[in-house]
């Protein structure tokens, strides 16, 4: 009731006022209106301004180097002459390189990630960890590639080997395993864990039966997203000293390598024109590895989630 | 027979229990070595850069690396100079033009992403910029060198072949994604009921965007400011591939410069002789670069922890 008469007065009043200021609010909404309108705009120009980025330069680079994709592309080395110059070298090396780094970085980063989320307590030395790991999230790789050549290279003698080049790109991915792997441990229900150990199983017994199958399309994926960031990595290898003019492709993983964005690297610096018009070449050919691992990961993540169904 | 039965039962039940016992307290421990190979990451890259840089400042002299205005640590030996000012001052330029273009974009893709885009277009829209996310620096670096300086130069006809200016906006683009993905986990995480009570107070999109999610949100849209600027500071093969290799102390984006990054490669990329100074100058610019990086990292922790707002 009294609530009822405030407003009754509220409107005594306002028609006290005339319709001027009425007249002004009305204003006022429109404006705010159109000011929202504005910014809608505004904001949605501003998220197309990424997807026309993207399309622009796959567009350029589908352009100037697509004619230079083709068999020979694959089977050559690089040569002084452009038109004899392909990717062989760094295509094997690039993938002798993920080969080794992918089960490296599997075992090391889910066996923490199983450490933090099954068996750390919650003190200071699992807070250390966790604390290092984000920061080791962002430290550049450029100086990855320095400890890569001081340890691996250097002190270790491994010298410019694929193995040098695998584990300074295994500590370089292994933040990004640990935090998926975390997230996809996490994401298994407790029912699962609990009923497991009702069953009778131990704690290793669990882990292994019930908590990897169930988050192996998290783990899977978030390795193989890691492996595509390690595979279009350049300035660590540099540091590490894999070289650019390499014309065989590696035997074994104490031989010298070359990657694809290395030889790209190279080949956009040099003078001929026609070497960059490779180098997009060579990009098609990246490109095209690292839409085939996130096609697998898709695939991989359906495919388990189906099975866990 | 009954007595038999039970005594071997009760042997096998011990001698399993006994193995699975040694297994399982075997594992932790495996699993622990893991867990270190992170802490010994770090260890490894504060040892081989404070170590190598003490020696370098045996060479140099710390003041004269902090406060000189002249790199020439490529030059023959009678010239060098290792004042790292150029470096840094290259580095900020090109991080600067890149937080200018990517702040803005990633805020407003963000509000776009995270309040007025619709269900279906957003499923359309995060993918690409995951993808944008995923695309290999050297193919922005390259991208940077033959479409956008170009396109540049015909508006800056007197701008050079190599120049701050076009690898900024490039890095700019790279780290959009980072900055509007984590500014939208932010907002995301505000709450429903205060958005609704704003609607309700008569408020439009606008206004509950501005006045009521992203002031609640401010921490991790900060955080994740932070974050990209750091990421732009560690950048590579962009800077390296378009802004050249002269170390300058300019303002002058459309000039060319070198960042410290840039440095690390070109002089890894050339032969030099293992120990000399010129040698240990990469891992004392790696060091100012490491510590860039991580106060600016250290800092975004700070922000969001100190400052989230809590629901």
């Amino acid at each position: 009731m009294s609530a009822e008469e405030a407003m009754i007065q509220q409107k005594g009043q306002s028609n006290v006022d005339s319709t001027d200021t009425e007249q002004k609010g009305a204003d006022r909404v429109q404006f705010r209106r159109m000011l929202n309108h504005v910014a809608h705009g505004l904001f949605l120009l501003s998220t197309l301004v990424g997807v026309v980025v993207l399309g622009v330069l796959l567009y350029d680079i589908i352009q100037t180097g697509w004619k230079w994709v083709d068999a020979d592309f694959l089977n050559n080395f690089a040569s002084r002459f452009p038109e004899k110059s392909g990717v062989k070298a760094p295509l094997w090396g690039s993938l002798w390189l993920i080969g080794v780094t992918a089960p490296l970085t599997f075992i090391f980063g889910v066996g923490t990630a199983i450490y933090l989320e099954e068996y750390a307590k919650k003190n200071w030395f699992s807070r250390l960890i966790q604390l290092n790991i984000s920061n080791l999230a962002g430290v550049p790789s450029i100086v990855f590639g320095i400890l890569g050549l001081t340890i691996f290279a250097r002190g270790w003698g491994l010298g410019q080997s694929v193995l040098t080049g695998a584990l300074t790109m295994t500590l370089l991915i292994l933040p990004i395993v640990i935090v998926a792997a975390r997230e996809a441990i996490d994401s298994v229900p407790s029912s699962l864990r609990q009923a497991s150990y009702a069953m009778g199983a131990t704690r290793w017994q669990t882990i292994y039966k019930v908590v990897l199958p169930y988050s192996m399309p998290g783990i899977l994926t978030g390795t193989i997203l890691a492996l595509s960031r390690a595979i279009g990595e350049t300035a660590p290898l540099i540091m590490v000293g894999a070289v650019t003019f390499v014309y065989f492709t590696p035997g074994n993983i104490f031989d010298a390598f070359t990657v694809l964005p290395i030889q790209i690297y190279s080949w956009t610096g040099l003078p001929k024109e026609e070497f960059q018009e490779i180098a997009a070449g060579g990009i098609i050919i990246l490109l095209a590895i690292l839409l085939t691992m996130n096609a697998l990961a898709i695939f991989l993540r359906n495919k388990y989630q189906q099975r866990n169904g | 027979m009954l007595k038999t039965v039970e005594s071997t039962g009760v042997s096998r039940f011990k001698k399993k229990r006994t193995w699975r016992t040694s297994w399982e307290g075997i594992i932790p421990k495996l699993l622990l070595l893991c867990a270190l190979v992170s802490i010994l990451t770090t260890v490894g890259i504060v040892l081989t850069l404070v170590i190598e840089t003490a020696s370098f400042f045996q060479d140099v002299p710390f003041i004269e690396f902090i406060t000189g205005t002249d790199w020439t640590a490529l030059f023959s030996e009678s010239q060098q100079e290792f004042g790292i000012l150029p470096l840094i001052s290259g580095t900020l330029l090109v991080t600067m033009g890149a937080a200018v273009v990517a702040i803005p974009l990633g805020l407003f893709s963000a509000i776009y992403l995270s309040e007025y885009a619709p269900d279906r277009l957003r499923r359309t829209l995060k993918p690409i910029l995951e993808i944008l996310a995923g695309i290999p620096t050297v193919v922005y670096g390259f991208f940077a060198f033959t479409f956008v300086t170009p396109v540049l130069r015909t508006f800056i006809p007197e701008m050079g072949v190599f120049n701050a200016l076009s690898a900024s906006v490039v890095v700019g683009i790279m780290i959009i994604p980072m900055i509007a993905s984590l500014s939208e986990d932010a907002m995301s995480s505000v709450p429903r009921g205060i958005r609704e009570a704003a609607y309700a107070m008569g408020s439009t999109r606008l206004e509950v965007s501005l006045k009521v999610v992203v002031p609640a949100a401010l921490s991790g849209i900060i955080a994740s400011f932070v974050l990209g600027i750091s990421r732009a500071i560690g950048e590579t093969m962009i800077v390296t591939i378009a802004a050249g290799a002269t170390p300058k102390l300019t303002l002058d984006p459309t000039e060319s410069i070198q960042t410290m990054t840039a440095y690390m490669v070109q002089a890894a990329m050339g032969d030099i002789s293992y120990g000399g100074t010129v040698y240990k100058s990469i891992y004392a610019v790696g060091m100012t670069l490491f510590v860039f990086t991580l106060i600016m990292n250290l800092l975004a922790q700070y922000i969001s922890r100190r400052f989230k707002e809590e629901y």
